[in-house]
């Protein structure tokens, strides 16, 4: 490394390195590898530098796994990947400077995605903060509005503490990420081992249980209710709470709509469920939030591309919204009755007792809305449809492998055309709409889970985002299967472009190398397929093959996603098909 | 409507940064902000003027408790609070103004901590519209310079805040009260 960063006055320094050699001290890097260990960490995601250098010469000699990516950001996505399939933070590490800046659209991917990681930085050395040193940024201040909380430790006595808060904080009420910035002369500095203390963040409160009036006027509205429908997002699978949504559910015959970050959340192929809501969810489950008289929201955020145009939304009915974040209630959707309460808390109380009146007659309106435009897509001969190739992924899997998505069409497909039937097997960027997030968070999923099939559902303009952690991949011998949904376009761009500017395709037509050969560069099975059949036998090889694979999947190039809430209208005001 | 709000943070680095930065990322807006140690040893008490409705004031205080720095917020807009500003207001004087100046700074009890030849520096406290007629009074004869604190407040004895956001608490709108302020313009010593 090079410039002053790494001077320390030497006569400490050679004191310390007699201490050390006493036994009587350790490094600051390796206290951190001792609560890291105490939090329960496993294994980290990370790259090195100079900034981290203690640290991954303590990891050197610690028994925790680290992963080493190709990119800082590939780290991150992968971290991401195992916190969303576990419950558990993901752990990164990245140097200071670049390495730490590398991280910061997954640190903006995971706060919108309440998804809990601990990150760890490199800094320069306390002396020369804010003197411009080399590979320095104030990683701190530029993570602030997309980091639940952040801390630069600069004294080594903090540390334990601030690693006890760190997870606390990150994987608590809503979850998200938090960063600690470690300065190079606080981890290369003496330190004595410590245990893990008690979390003890004063300003920091978890909502629990509902309040007995809250739980009363929740029940009053659902036995008043003719036509209730569950609206439930990305919270009930946070909390655990797939299994008592179930139940409520089915007890009380309440339908289920679910947003992009709740599937799974409740179990596609139940009678109850009408699918995914918003922008391209299905025609029954935008008619039905618009024609409820009760919607009970449950750990969502009324978002954009759920609520289409506000003034439209869902105009006939009371709202229930119960959430473990204050700030999201009201936030952008104005409700009748307003929890801030865990929400497998609440539903477990709301679980013992039938309350709805009967719900025959609404569920039989949903059916119809079922029947007249059901999920579908248009056939042809002549090209591999994309769609089918997400049914044919999800039929050889049964609907079981865990699913992670790049952010596109494909994506809003593999939403629409996965059945998925339980928490934490789909794994997409949401919030922020990440390209580049999909195939990284399958390689965290798969380490995290290596028994499971994993499966990432890619486009091909994605793909190439962190293309680089094929060799991540075969590293670490992940057996994931990438089905590349290779339309040679930025799709999704298209669409719009098709719809809203006069199919005017500025820069949306994208090239690609050849994936098969791409693949075998790495020592990857690739393969390809351009038609139904070949698809058929692409996926049945795939999955027999024991490793990685990449599959290129020719589809059709203008194929469209539908429904689609164009933008600025009301959820109802749905685009079915496109013609001209 | 305008919004006092009053926060109890740990007095840490940065914390300003947080708090100024989430009102200009979600667009709220800070008339003023006064900071300075609280009660508590390594806490700092904040007092934010701003603007805006019931949702609106609702949000800043739910986002402000989101801060894990915060410790608490309460929004006392409608509470009977003792609010007070000081200003520093330096005019500029002649032989035959000097005399006008004096005679006017005398029913709000001010004090004239720098005289100069050309200039007098003016020390106000009171509520804010104390301070604006002060100044108001002083610009004819040639305002040089001023430098406010911003308002600092605090709710006056015996009054319950409404509008508490504690993350324990359930959540309840704010509670209507009747906007009082009788604080009147020229009463300074009166607590
Ligand atoms: C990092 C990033 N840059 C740009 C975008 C905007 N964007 C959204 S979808 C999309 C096209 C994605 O193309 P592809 O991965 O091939 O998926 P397809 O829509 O074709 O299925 C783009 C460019 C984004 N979401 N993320
Ligand atoms: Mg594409």
């Amino acid at each position: 490394m090079y410039g002053s960063s790494d001077a320390a006055a030497p006569a400490a320094a050679y004191e310390f390195v007699d201490q050390m050699n006493a036994g009587v001290v350790r490094t600051g890097a390796d206290l951190l590898c001792s609560l890291l260990q105490q939090a329960g960490v496993d294994v980290i995601f990370g790259y090195p530098g100079g900034a981290v250098l203690p640290i991954y010469d303590a990891l050197y000699s610690s028994s925790l796994r680290h992963i080493l990516t190709r990119h800082e950001q590939g780290a991150i996505h992968a971290a991401e990947g195992y916190a969303r399939v576990t419950g558990r933070p993901g752990v990164v590490l990245a140097t200071s400077g670049p390495g730490a800046t590398n991280l910061v659209t997954g640190i903006a991917d995971a706060y919108m995605d309440s998804t809990p990681l601990v990150v760890l930085t490199g800094q320069v050395v306390t002396e020369s903060i804010g003197r411009d040193a080399f590979q320095e940024a104030d990683i701190v201040g530029i993570t602030m509005p997309i980091t639940k909380h952040n801390y630069q430790v600069r004294d080594i006595d903090t540390l334990p503490q601030v690693i006890a808060d760190a997870f606390h904080i990150a994987t608590t009420g809503r979850p998200g990420p938090v960063l600690i910035d470690l300065p190079k002369s606080v981890t290369s500095g003496p330190a004595r081992d410590a245990v893990l203390p008690a979390p003890d963040a004063r300003g920091y409160r978890v909502p629990g249980h509902p309040s007995d009036e809250a739980l009363t006027a929740i029940q009053d509205a659902i036995r008043q209710a003719r036509k209730p429908l569950l609206y439930v997002g990305g919270g009930i699978i946070s909390a655990g709470a797939a299994e008592t949504l179930r139940q409520f559910a089915r007890v009380n015959q309440i339908p289920v709509t679910s947003t992009l970050l709740g599937l799974g959340g409740f179990p596609a192929h139940d009678e109850l469920f009408v699918g995914m809501l918003g922008m391209h969810g299905t025609y029954a489950a935008n008619q039905a939030i618009t024609n409820c008289d009760l919607l009970i929201a449950l750990g969502v955020r009324f978002d954009d591309r759920v609520t289409g145009k506000l003034q439209r939304f869902s105009p006939h009915s009371k709202k229930i919204h119960v959430d473990i974040d204050p700030a999201e209630i009201g936030k952008n959707v104005p409700v009748d009755i307003a929890v801030v309460a865990d929400v497998g808390l609440t539903l477990q109380a709301l679980a013992a007792d039938r309350l709805s009146a009967d719900t025959g007659e609404w569920r039989a309106q949903i059916a119809a809305w079922e029947a007249e435009w059901p999920l579908r897509y248009r056939a042809d001969d002549t090209c591999l449809k994309p769609q089918a190739v997400i049914e044919l992924i999800a039929k050889r899997t049964r609907g079981e492998a865990i699913v992670t998505t790049e952010v596109g069409q494909h994506q809003m497909w593999a939403a629409l055309f996965y059945p998925f039937s339980e928490p934490r097997k789909f794994v997409t960027s949401g919030g922020l709409g990440t390209m580049g997030y999909g195939f990284p968070s399958a390689l965290g999923a798969q380490v995290a889970l290596p028994g499971e099939t994993v499966v990432c559902i890619a486009g091909d303009a994605s793909f190439q985002m962190n293309i680089q952690e094929l060799q991540t991949m075969v590293d670490y011998a992940l057996p994931v299967k990438i089905a590349v949904i290779n339309n040679r376009f930025l799709g999704m761009v298209r669409q719009w472009q098709q719809f809203f500017y006069d199919r005017r395709y500025a820069e949306s037509r994208i090239s690609s190398p050849d994936f098969v050969k791409v693949a075998n560069a790495y020592g990857v099975l690739g393969l390809r397929a351009s038609t139904f059949d070949e698809a058929k036998v692409a996926i049945e090889q795939a999955f027999a093959h024991e490793g990685p694979v990449v599959i290129d999947f020719v589809v059709q190039e203008e194929e469209n996603v539908f429904p689609m809430v164009p933008p600025g209208k009301g959820t109802d005001e749905m685009t079915l098909e496109w013609e001209g | 409507m305008e919004r006092t709000i009053s926060v109890l943070v740990n007095d840490r680095p940065g914390v300003l940064a947080r708090i100024a930065g989430m009102f200009s990322r979600r667009g709220f807006n800070i008339a003023s902000i006064t900071v300075g140690t609280a009660e508590e040893e390594g806490l700092s008490r904040m007092t934010i003027v701003s603007s805006g409705d019931d949702a609106m004031a609702l949000q800043i205080v739910a986002q402000l408790q989101k801060l894990i720095d915060v410790i608490e917020v309460h929004d006392i807009s409608r509470d009977q609070t003792v609010k007070r500003e000081l200003a520093l207001v330096k005019v500029h004087i002649t032989k035959t103004t000097r005399p006008e100046i004096a005679h006017i700074l005398e029913p709000f009890r001010v004090s004239i901590v720098d005289v100069g030849h050309a200039s007098l520096t003016v020390q106000a406290t009171g509520d804010v519209q104390k301070i604006d007629a002060l100044i108001g009074l002083l610009r004819p004869f040639g305002v040089a310079e001023i430098a406010r604190t911003g308002v600092t407040a605090l709710l006056r004895s015996g009054v319950l805040e409404s509008g508490y956001a504690g993350a324990d608490t359930p959540y309840r709108p704010l509670i209507e009260a009747d906007a009082t302020n009788d604080d009147d313009l020229f009463e300074t010593e009166r607590e």
